[in-house]
């Protein structure tokens, strides 16, 4: 391993200065470069996701008391609505491809861009336009959509707020996603370095290529349950309509048809980045490579056959309910499969407690912590107790908070020095850790109790008697509030005053740290030729082996 | 690490027809996913109500639909043969057969505004009184009929617009006897058009 003081290897200026066709902002939203694009969805996206953490801070403060706090219900209704819309579909399901995605695979890959570079942009724009829909749809005349992220029929086809521009940012969003999936597997199958076998790939790839057939093979589902939910508000064609045959349940089905397998949209590329970083930290080969690989596939595959385990309370056969509960049990093997390997992984490790391995770690205790609520969830009799509760919210929050925002950044603060070319603050880095990691557990832990004590989901009242706990998660969204603060400072202030980062000031041993920090506007003036596996650490164990 | 000396890949500007193509395919796959939610609503609404779809099909014309699939077929046809004719650098024919294609598509579409109209005529639409007063099947059948005719009406006129696009990329030469990828990946599209009506066809008009 050679790491060079500065970031720069050759002579030819990073994608930053590079010379591009177009001038100023101009060079940044008509780029096709992948870096580029990478960067555009990352800035955006962290807007997005301040204004969802701040609708979130508020929605807790409502419900520091009971009753009125600072907010009307019909307010609270839209609250949790818009929370929910822009987290999942601007922040948490585009998040890990679009970012780290765009910017990491042509270069794990040996690659010069990903395949469809125009495509690429265009996804960027698509998701501009979804997302500024989105926010048009709060001032228009009408209110903002109140139907919860779900838009489940028949309140969405008969209430008066703006669901159908909510539900047209979801449809543009999806299309986006779609487009980038397409380019993904395009870009893996063709444009692999010489060299690279499917075997030899970073796992991270393997989690995008997964990831990518689900957003192909599932996101269609949701658009077209979205349109027949306009098509409804517009014509009132009737069929998802009760007054007219329809029937509600089936729009549950389709919805969570896509829905659910993008919870694995939302979580597999975070596992693939827990598998990037481990190794690396631990300064050991990754154990079970191929299981790790497969387990990607695995989960999407098997994932994409549970939805209707949201749907256990709504009317299902006993034969179906039964079958959609051993199926979601079923998806456990495959994460825990991924969990047992990162931690074989470690043992006898020499360990780097550096700071994107401590938001891994974190990672894999909420991850675990979501995972094993969720097979409560799954299981029939448990279900009927805590459907609709705070169980949920608890259980939901641990596997895409917990686990793939943790994951977020964990990816942030691990390629953060190869995309900027400078080094963040590490002690302010792990304060921001240590206050995120315990605001989330205060926010969100006591939750679980909350819904097995009963109180529903979406209220915007509760009995005096859940008060305490309230006032606790409350308590615990300001801790978290202050140390995402505190990262996005750390991370923001250090572009300008942070030290130059070295090329591979991890040590890492995939391509991405082959190249200078930034990297250069093609990525490889020569495409690299790959005659091994992509983390061999070997030398470190066997000069480990020696020092016994 | 080794590294080659030889720049296999240049970026913007590489050539891989297999790629592309396989890149249309993916595309191709959401498209018929799309409308696989619709064949799914299908299926369970005639599996619920199979009396009222019975009757309510029985007031579709067999005749204009079957005109309509035969239009189609025939276009699929014309369009393979453009490309065809482009491999053999034929380029006015091949431009002559997308403009059929072009024009049996717009036929299909006149035949479909017709269609539609005649069924507007007898009160048949959403939300129409006379509709309204029929049981929930029949509701429920026209309500999928306009739905998926209508969104499959829409890729036609889009498959169109691709069709024309490619006539405009063959005038100018940026698509040629060694270079057609994309003329194969706008077939590829109306392709799909076409197998997605050869379903919807018997579905709605053939099955009483």
């Amino acid at each position: 391993m050679t790491t060079a003081d500065t970031g720069t290897l050759a002579a030819e200026p990073d994608f930053y200065h590079a010379q591009t066709k177009h001038k100023g902002i101009l060079g940044w939203i008509l780029s096709t470069d992948h870096k580029r694009i990478g960067i555009l969805y990352l800035l955006t996206m962290l807007v997005f996701f301040s204004i969802a953490v701040i609708l979130g801070l508020l929605m807790r403060l409502e419900m520091l008391t009971p009753g009125r706090t600072i907010v009307e219900p019909q307010t609270y209704n839209t609250f949790f609505t818009l929370h929910g819309v822009i987290m999942i579909f601007l922040f948490i399901i585009p998040g890990m491809p679009a970012v780290f995605g765009n910017f990491m695979l042509p270069l794990m890959i040996g690659a010069k861009d990903v395949f469809f570079p125009r495509l690429n942009l265009l996804s960027w724009w698509l998701f501009i336009a979804g997302g500024l829909l989105a926010l048009v749809s709060l001032f228009l005349p009408g209110g903002p959509a109140d139907t919860g992220w779900t838009f489940y029929v028949p309140y969405s086809i008969r209430t008066t707020s703006n669901v159908m521009p909510a539900l047209g940012a979801a449809f543009i969003l999806g299309f986006s996603s779609i487009l980038t999936g397409l380019n993904f597997i395009t870009t893996i199958h063709r444009m692999r370095a010489p060299g690279m076998t499917w075997f030899r790939m970073p796992l991270f790839t393997w989690a995008l290529y997964s990831t990518a057939w689900i957003q192909i093979l599932a996101t269609p589902i949701i658009g077209i349950t979205l349109i027949l939910v306009a098509l409804e508000r517009w014509f009132g064609v009737g069929i998802f309509d009760p007054a007219m045959g329809g029937d509600p349940v089936l729009y549950q089905h389709l919805f969570w048809i896509y829905s659910h397998p993008a919870v694995y949209i939302m979580i597999l590329p975070p596992m693939g980045v827990v598998s990037e970083i481990i190794p690396v930290f631990a300064r050991r080969t990754i154990f079970g490579y191929k299981f790790i690989a497969y387990s990607s596939l695995a989960i999407a595959f098997v994932g994409s056959l549970v939805w209707a385990h949201h749907m256990f309370t709504v009317g299902m056969s006993t034969t179906g309910m039964f079958v959609f509960s051993l199926l979601t049990f079923l998806v456990a093997i495959p994460s825990a499969i991924k969990v047992f390997n990162w931690i074989s992984t470690m043992y006898k490790g020499s360990i780097e407690l550096e700071v994107p391995l401590l938001f891994v770690l974190s990672f894999i205790m909420q991850f675990s912590i979501g995972g094993l609520t969720g097979l409560m969830l799954g299981a029939l009799a448990v279900n009927i107790h805590v459907q609709d509760t705070y169980f949920v919210v608890a259980h939901f929050h641990y596997v895409m908070f917990g686990g793939a925002g943790f994951g977020f950044f964990a990816a942030l603060h691990y390629w953060y020095p190869k995309m900027f070319g400078k080094m963040y603050k590490k002690s302010a880095a792990i304060l921001s850790w240590v206050l995120a990691t315990i605001g989330f557990n205060c926010l969100y832990f006591p939750m679980f109790f909350l819904g097995y004590l009963g109180m529903p989901r979406r209220y915007y009242d509760y009995l005096p008697q859940y008060q305490s706990i309230h006032i606790i998660a409350t308590v615990g969204s300001w801790i978290l509030a202050l140390g995402l603060l505190i990262m996005f400072i750390n991370l923001l202030t250090s572009l300008r005053r942070g030290p130059v980062a070295a090329v591979n000031p991890w040590g890492g041993e995939t391509l991405e740290w082959k190249v200078s920090s930034p990297p250069p506007l093609e990525n490889f003036h020569d495409i690299p030729v790959i005659t091994a596996g992509p983390y061999d650490y070997s030398k470190y164990e066997l000069h480990a082996a020696e020092m016994k | 690490m080794k590294t080659t000396t030889a720049n296999s890949q240049p970026v913007h500007g590489h050539r891989d027809d297999v790629g592309t193509k396989i890149g249309m395919w993916l595309f191709l796959f959401t498209e018929l996913i799309l409308f696989g939610g619709m064949f799914i609503l299908y299926a369970v609404y005639r599996f619920k109500h199979p009396e009222e779809f019975h009757l309510a099909a029985k007031e579709l014309d067999t005749f204009v639909g079957t005109v309509n699939t035969m239009i189609l077929l025939t276009s699929s046809l014309t369009v393979a043969m453009s490309i065809a004719a482009i491999g053999q650098g034929r380029k006015n024919l091949s431009m002559a057969l997308i403009g059929t294609t072009v024009l049996m598509a717009l036929a299909f579409l006149v035949n479909k505004y017709f269609e539609w109209g005649h069924k507007f005529e007898h009160g048949i639409y959403p939300r129409s009184p006379e509709l309204l007063a029929k049981p929930p099947g029949e509701i429920l059948y026209f309500g999928l009929y306009f739905v998926m005719t209508g969104l499959h009406a829409l890729h036609v006129l889009i498959g169109m617009a691709v069709l024309v696009i490619m006539m405009v990329f063959i005038k100018k030469g940026v698509i040629n006897r060694q270079s057609y990828v994309r003329l194969e990946a706008g077939g590829l599209y109306w392709h799909l058009v076409d197998i997605i009506w050869i379903f919807l066809f018997p579905l709605f008009y053939l099955i009483h």
